[in-house]
């Protein structure tokens, strides 16, 4: 079974509610979202947050559907407009004015009311609902027009303009500025907000649908525990609590219900185990440098005994040398002999000795063959990764091949599936362990974390080797539980690396070789 | 809505020519259009652009009053919130379009940049260089202001394209530097 979706997704199922006092410190200033007087099972909102953790690297998120991010304001706005004894919208644009901080708000509000009301662009006289009029002499200032019948408008600051204009600025506002929440009255100078119940009374259907979005949108976007999915056509937002300066100590992976896997601090691909900051050095130095780097690795490389440039042109790492027969390994340029079987020990990078890089020209070549060295993996793996798309869409028609050809069950013809997710995610996993490791200084956790990758990598390369058999050697028994352990085993190497190196991080254990810059504990051992 | 705006342009018009602002002359660049106007503005008495006549090239777009106004100056000026080149561009707060109100009338923006000249605010600079120049060398960023003024301000105003009924005698079509 697919142990590495259970572990991702258990996260946010209810079966798993166990609460862990651990972890609702973090949480403190969620809660916000309490709706303990308020239960609606149906939404997903009686779910603890003190969910278990399962594995050291997991953390704590929720995932948000529309109607539940509606759901919130709503609710936050309802019990300002009891307390403060405030309309609703009036509650809304306070809430938005104090970024939905509603303890701030409430003893702000109690403190000092008039200027709380004039900084949020709050009236504070209390009118009734707004409504359009027909004032005779009336002028509007915006358009000069005048005459009888001309109705008009004015929120509670008194300023009247005709329906026209106005609706004319709000739609410019909405539509051409994407504007919602803070919306003023269109009189210069004076700066009150247009609730929502006045502008649903002057605006068409069609923009009243893309306000109350632009608004929705605010709220996710005021909230620092709270950010949209970034998946194509997905409308849910994730809650975690994570904050920006735990970032040097943690990676906070989530996994949205639409799927999409993506870290909580920087919006980007799940990229454990490596931390938010070396991602993006690692992913600017890819840009400055894969150009030229991946047209030297990709084109030419020195053969190591006789220095010949020599081009690789088949797809096999094992080369020998045309002109001095030497027989290496192309991604570590060792002698191919010293592999053997295991060639996988080329994913450990021998630093060069100390006399060779004693010269300056070398120095730089062993900086750039270092570089190239985990680039290769890395690039390696994406594609990989990106070829494991293709892969899943050749496995569903295998598994309707198999179904038909070996009278194996739908259910039966699962593990197929479950292969190819482990696939995935291992490969995205092991990605950014070759980018975590350019970063890595040397020292005894090092060798742990190079033996974990290692273990990760064969039994990836070993499950995708199967995985890519014909049908008929596929419907095999033997080979069908083969791929089953080989997939459970993955999935376990894959959590085992993770565990490790997120520890590690958590207790700033690893010494990198450029300074991190959100955390005192990050330790700065200078570049070799 | 096409109506509206012009009824409205045509009552800035008219206001802004029946009492112009201080030291202001108010013309359009073309009799039938509402929509450009050529503004000749005088350097305000006390400030080092005293005696200089810049102008001011004011397009309004069609959906004005909705969107602001684009206002940029004419005549070459050393000053700390417009750009030191040819384009002229200005940085006022209220024709940014987050803060542009429909209810503004060009006569509070005219004011506002005759106001600029007065005082500039390098805080909030275009030309970062000539902001710390005012701010830390008054004496020589006067002495530039005023080399300015002597060399592109003095003389009649010229705007990119001439209005026909202003100056006629003393338009040139070539560049900024006026003759003498």
């Amino acid at each position: 079974m697919d142990s590495d979706d259970d572990f991702m997704s258990a996260v946010s199922s209810e079966d798993d509610v166990l609460p862990d006092d651990s972890e609702n410190e973090d949480m403190s200033d969620a809660e916000d979202f309490d709706f303990d007087d308020e239960p609606d099972p149906d939404l997903g909102m009686s779910k603890d947050f003190g969910v278990k953790k399962k594995v050291p690297f997991d953390i704590n998120f929720k995932v948000f559907h529309p109607s539940d991010i509606q759901k919130q304001q709503d609710d936050l706005i309802n019990e300002v407009n009891m307390i403060l004894d405030i309309s609703k919208e009036e509650a809304a644009i306070l809430l938005r004015h104090f970024r939905w901080n509603k303890e701030r708000l409430l003893e702000d509000s109690m403190d000092k009311q008039r200027q709380v009301f004039e900084a949020a662009g709050l009236a504070q006289t209390s009118a009734g609902p707004p409504r359009l009029e027909t004032i005779p002499g009336f002028v509007c200032d915006i358009c000069c027009e005048e005459g009888e019948g001309l109705q008009s408008f004015a929120i509670k600051c008194g300023h009247r303009y005709c329906v026209d204009c106005y609706r004319h600025y709000l739609s410019q506002k909405i539509r051409g500025e994407g504007e919602a929440a803070r919306i003023q009255c269109p009189a210069d100078g004076c700066n009150l907000i247009i609730d929502s119940r006045s502008l649903d009374l002057l605006v068409m259907p069609e923009l009243t649908g893309r306000y109350h979005e632009l608004l929705n949108r605010t709220y996710v976007e005021d909230k620092d525990t709270l950010k949209w999915c970034p998946a194509p056509d997905c409308q849910n937002a994730i809650e975690c609590g994570v904050k920006k300066k735990e970032l040097d100590k943690v990676v906070p992976t989530v996994a949205c219900d639409c799927g999409h896997r993506f870290c909580f601090g920087c919006i980007l691909n799940d990229h454990q185990p490596a931390p938010c900051e070396l991602v993006k050095k690692w992913l600017k130095k890819c840009a400055d440098d894969s150009e030229t780097a991946n047209w030297i690795s990709a084109n030419t490389k020195e053969c190591p005994k006789c220095n010949s440039t020599i081009e690789k042109n088949g797809g096999c790492n094992h080369m020998t040398c045309r002109k001095c027969k030497h027989e290496f390994c192309w991604m570590c340029m060792g002698l191919w002999s010293e592999h053997g079987t295991s060639w996988y020990s080329c994913n450990r990078f021998e630093e060069k000795s100390g006399t060779e890089a004693r010269d300056a020209q070398a120095r730089s070549r062993v900086s750039l063959e270092r570089y190239l060295h985990y680039y290769n993996r890395y690039a390696n793996h994406e594609q990989s990764a990106r070829l494991d798309k293709n892969i899943y869409q050749k496995t569903e028609t295998k598994m309707v091949q198999l179904q038909k050809e070996s009278g194996m069950s739908w259910i039966e013809v699962q593990y197929l599936n479950s292969a190819s997710q482990a696939l995935q995610t291992c490969r995205q996993t092991l990605m950014w362990t070759y980018a975590f490791a350019f970063y890595l200084a040397r020292n005894n956790l090092t060798e742990i974390f190079e033996d974990n990758q290692k273990d990760l990598e064969m039994a990836v390369e070993a499950l995708s080797g199967m995985f890519e058999k014909n049908v008929t050697e596929l419907s095999d028994p033997k080979l069908k539980v083969e791929i089953m352990d080989k997939t459970a085993y993955c999935n376990k190497r894959r959590i085992i690396l993770l565990e490790d190196t997120a520890a590690n991080l958590a207790e700033g254990r690893w010494t990198f070789n450029v300074e991190l810059t959100s955390g005192a504990a990050a330790s700065s051992s200078h570049r070799r | 809505m096409a109506s509206g705006s012009q009824k409205r342009l045509a009552k800035e018009y008219a206001d802004c020519t029946k009492t112009p602002p201080t030291g202001m002359s108010i013309h359009l660049a073309n009799e039938s259009d509402l929509h450009k106007w050529h503004v000749t503005l005088e350097g305000p008495a006390g400030s080092v652009y005293a005696g200089g006549r810049f102008g001011l090239i004011i397009t309004l777009p069609t959906d004005y009053p909705f969107k602001a106004p684009d206002v940029r100056f004419a005549t070459r000026i050393y000053h700390p919130n417009v750009t030191n080149d040819n384009q002229g561009g200005i940085c006022l707060g209220l024709l940014k379009s987050g803060n542009w109100k429909p209810s503004t009338r060009l006569l509070s923006v005219l004011e506002a940049i005759r106001g600029l000249l007065a005082e500039p605010q390098p805080d909030d600079p275009l030309e970062a260089r000539i902001a710390h120049e005012y701010q830390n060398d008054r004496k020589e960023f006067e002495k530039n202001a005023r080399s300015y003024v002597n060399h592109y301000a003095k003389g009649p105003v010229k705007f990119d394209v001439a209005p026909p009924n202003v100056n006629a005698s003393g338009s040139s079509k070539d560049g900024a530097a006026p003759s003498r």
